[in-house]
């Protein structure tokens, strides 16, 4: 599908300032996102913060309230479902089960104006892609889950759309082949060059999978960027907590110090990088200092803390570690094997470090 | 099973079908007396395809049947989908009572009023009538049997087919039909069977020459049973019994898997 308007700088799908309501409810509250041409994009939040509503309204099984969607530079507003240049992966894969696998692959092709030969070909060029050659005839309920994802995929590829929209595309898998197939997915994108808008509630999926991610809450986006930056440098607690383990020091905003700002806490004064929205805030508002369990080790450093150990953990890759302080919450550290100093035992005191630019400080 | 309940089940089992196991029994008699067995034989069989009024108004309830299990099943699936699809459109509460009133409805009731509308529109009667009668409460029995398939039925299989380029026509054909095939056949076979067996509101609204078999075997009772009627009575039970039996395994199937 060509889009003439379109110039290499410009977004394929804008989506501007849109609301969706049901009823009193907005289940996507005033969103704005721009998509680039090959982009692999995340909407990652808890089940009912309006991912998949923002899914539908760009397939077109929603309508949006107010905003506007453009793809490729054109309104999709007056565009019903079978009119639009962009195609769905369902969660439940919706694979027609009166259908063969190959009569599924084929039917995005009918109505395309191709020949019989072509539309054979075409399913067998999809059928390769997604390593399921010979099984043409076989029908959906004869094929494992994974297969069915696969058929799905395929389905939702034949017709070489420019944005593939995909709904949980590997929630109904088992674990040992969700990886695998995470990573053949990502091949089949870059191979291919469309741009896939992945929804999902699994943070570890949306870090292997994604360009870029968008994290979403109650119908609005929170923050949107490469997972390296949402998970280290994460704008709210609800980020931090959703991408992954993170303790949170409650304190109070003290004075700057070149990049770091200090922060008075339970356990003295602590230094980290403050976030975007307090670079301006004055002393004394109300912050927490988030920090990640790796980056917390053990023995003394530019911030120490001192606790009584209540746990250790052996994960095989790392050690996991419960410490108490003395106000009673506990901190987690999680430590690689290689490099650990002496071990404390269990309720012996220990000493905890950890350097300014490994924390994060966020509004409270 | 305690000795009770296998008591319980003999007796009500028996209640249910010992009257037709006896007409059963009865249509190999070869007596003329109806309550006299003096041994097995086909003869009224042979005697009952060989009576051609009988004959007739067989293949008159046959073509009644058809015609109006057609109409019922074509307007009972329109229905179902304007219930299932529509949402709250206005005078929806109204539309489903009147789509299952006929079902509700002492046939009496249903048939004195056809009558009357028949009577008002001044619309001969005959076999068209009998039909319309039938086609109104088979469509209640398609709505009810096409609706819970519906209900039950993955709306994103046809948000697929619409995402994969299918205008509404063709997704309503390709998808939509297909897979409520197994309970469209089952409410056609249902409202077939309905009609096959009407005498009360058959009665009303037929007119001279059209009779159905069971207002037949009927009027024929009244002049005294004879043998040939358990031998009619017989097939038609068989016939029942074999569509209903369709019926209840079509609706019981997984739809899609066999559907083409």
């Amino acid at each position: 599908m060509q889009f003439p308007s379109l110039t290499p700088t410009d977004p394929l799908l804008r989506i501007d300032r849109v609301t969706k309501r049901f009823g009193a409810h907005r289940a996507v509250d005033d969103v704005s996102l721009d998509l680039a041409a090959g982009e692999f994009l995340c909407l990652l939040g808890p089940s009912g913060c309006g991912k998949s509503t923002l899914l539908r309204l760009i397939a077109g099984f929603e309508t949006p309230d107010a905003g506007a969607i453009m793809l490729g530079g054109e309104d999709l507003a007056r565009q019903p479902p079978h009119r639009r240049p962009v195609n769905m992966m369902f969660q439940s894969y919706a694979l027609f089960p009166h259908m063969s696998v190959a009569q599924n692959l084929a039917y995005g092709l009918q109505g395309l104006g191709l020949s019989r030969v072509e539309i054979t070909e075409r399913v067998q060029r999809l059928l390769r892609l997604v390593k399921l050659e010979g099984f043409e005839a076989r029908r959906p309920d004869k094929l494992s889950g994974g297969q069915r994802q696969r058929v799905a995929l395929a389905r939702a590829l034949a017709r070489e759309p420019r944005l593939l929209l995909l709904d949980e595309p590997l929630g109904a898998l088992d674990r040992a082949l969700r990886e695998e197939t995470q990573g053949e997915l990502r091949a089949i994108q870059r191979r291919l060059g469309t741009s896939f808008v992945v929804v999902t509630h699994d943070p570890e999926e949306a870090m292997a999978l994604a360009d870029r991610i968008v994290v979403m809450d109650r119908g609005r986006i929170l923050q949107a960027g490469p997972a390296r930056d949402l998970y280290e440098h994460p704008a709210t607690r609800f980020v931090a907590g959703l991408l992954g383990d993170v303790n949170l020091i409650a304190g109070t905003l003290g004075l700057e110090d070149g990049a770091t700002r200090g922060v008075h806490t339970a356990f003295g004064c602590l230094r980290a990088l403050p976030s975007l929205a307090l670079a301006d805030a004055a002393a004394g508002t109300a912050v927490v200092i988030a920090l990640r369990p790796e980056r917390l080790q053990l023995g003394t450093g530019d911030n120490t803390l001192s606790g009584t150990l209540v746990d250790a953990a052996y994960l095989g890759d790392r050690v996991r570690r419960q410490i108490r302080m003395t106000d009673g919450t506990m901190l987690r550290a999680s430590a690689s094997l290689p490099g650990n100093p002496g071990d404390a035992g269990i309720g012996q005191s220990i000493s905890l470090g950890f350097a300014p630019d490994a924390a994060w400080i966020l509004p409270a | 099973m305690t000795a009770f309940n296998r008591l319980a089940l003999t007796l009500g089992l028996g209640f249910l079908y010992a009257p037709i196991a006896v007409l059963v029994v009865y249509s190999f008699n070869d007596s003329r007396l109806v309550t006299v067995w003096s041994g097995f034989s086909t003869r009224w069989y042979g005697v009952l395809f060989n009576d051609g009024p009988l004959l007739a108004s067989a293949l008159a309830s046959l073509k009644v049947a058809a015609l109006s299990a057609t109409i019922a099943a074509t307007l009972g699936t329109l229905a179902a989908l304007a219930l299932d699809r529509h949402g709250r459109f206005t005078g929806r509460g109204a539309f489903t009572g009147l789509l299952y009133a006929p079902m509700v409805m002492p046939e009496v009731i249903t048939g004195l009023s056809l009558l009357l509308l028949f009577v008002g529109i001044e619309m001969e009667r005959g076999i068209p009538t009998i039909v319309i009668a039938h086609a109104t409460f088979g469509t209640g029995f398609v709505a009810v049997v096409v609706g819970a398939r519906l209900k039950g039925l993955d709306r994103s299989l046809e948000e697929a087919a619409a995402d994969l380029g299918a205008g509404p026509i063709r997704v309503f054909f390709t998808v939509t039909l297909p897979l409520l095939a197994p309970s469209l056949a089952a409410g056609f076979l249902l409202a077939f069977t309905l009609s096959l067996d009407d005498l009360v509101i058959a009665s009303f609204v037929s007119g001279p020459g059209a009779t159905t078999l069971p207002m037949r075997l009927y009027s024929q009772v009244r002049l005294g049973v004879n043998p040939e009627i358990n031998a009619a009575s017989t097939l038609l039970v068989a016939a029942v019994s074999l569509v209903v039996l369709c019926a209840s395994w079509l609706s019981a199937r997984k739809g899609g898997t066999t559907a083409v």
